[in-house]
């Protein structure tokens, strides 16, 4: 064959991606971070029960609070946009439906860490 | 690959009117629809931080929310649904490291999570209303 030729399925994109092992790594990674980072959230939650407005804004500047939650948002954030993409795939009839849904819940992932990273500088920045 | 001009519809393989309903079976589509709870969820925290960044007015908006009975209820979905997929997630890194596959085993480890996550949750729901007092802000 022709060197110079490529096959015709992987134009088409048919076939494995190959990305599979690394969404398993990264899937497993996110979510074994995301354990000591979602009970430091519960922690952090029940500390704030009843707290007024200023309690609440000063616990959030904390330095290490404003770390932990970046590093939640950041993990819990791609975890959920890997997982929902597992869901997408299995469920969605129609390639369209699918690719639409897929690129609806990257924006979506995106959208939410990005406002919530924000928002926790924001609070750390301005105390 | 010839992109048909409509639709074949072919019958589908008969699962759930046939499969008898084992914990593990269920323990596993709940992980993955606590997943999908948790990313709708997310924009509860989303509006948390927002709020407690935007100001005093903002976060007061958010509080009469989440003190509100509807508030409450999405508050103890949330936790359930988070301890419940953390614990599932807990389940999945056994499987990784390729232990507990023998059925006795799988069916133990399914069944703690679901006991061990409604525990949990009553357990954090009772710590979080006697942490100031009250729970409704």
């Amino acid at each position: 064959m022709n060197g110079m030729h490529t096959p015709l399925n992987h134009v088409r994109g048919l076939g494995s991606a190959k990305t599979g092992t690394t969404h398993f790594w990264v899937q497993r990674l996110t979510a074994l971070v995301n354990v000591p980072l979602a009970l430091f959230l519960i922690a952090s939650l029940l500390a704030l029960v009843g707290a007024d407005y200023p309690t609440v804004r000063s616990y959030l500047a904390n330095p290490l609070v404003v770390t932990l939650l970046l590093l939640l948002i950041l993990s819990g954030t791609w975890h959920m946009c890997i997982g929902m993409q597992m869901i997408i795939e299995d469920y969605v009839p129609g390639r369209s439906a699918m690719l639409a849904l897929l690129t609806l819940n990257i924006f979506f992932s995106a959208a939410v860490a990005l406002a919530c990273i924000y928002a926790v500088l924001k609070i750390g920045f301005n105390s | 690959m010839k992109s048909a001009p409509r639709l074949q519809s072919r019958p589908l393989s008969p699962h759930l009117q046939i499969y008898r309903r084992t914990m593990t079976m269920t323990m596993s589509i709940v992980h993955r629809i606590t997943g999908a709870g948790l990313y709708a969820g997310t924009l509860l925290l989303a509006w948390w931080l927002i709020a407690a960044a935007m100001g005093p007015d903002a976060y007061s908006a958010f509080r009469s929310f989440i003190g509100s009975w509807p508030g409450k209820l999405v508050l103890l979905g949330y936790t359930w649904a988070l301890i419940h997929h953390l614990l599932g997630g807990l389940r999945h890194f056994t499987w990784d490291v390729g232990r507990g596959f023998d059925l006795p085993v799988a069916n133990s480890l399914a069944r703690a999570t679901l006991i061990g996550s409604v525990l949990l949750t009553i357990v954090v729901w009772i710590a979080g209303n006697s942490a100031r007092g009250v729970m409704s802000l």
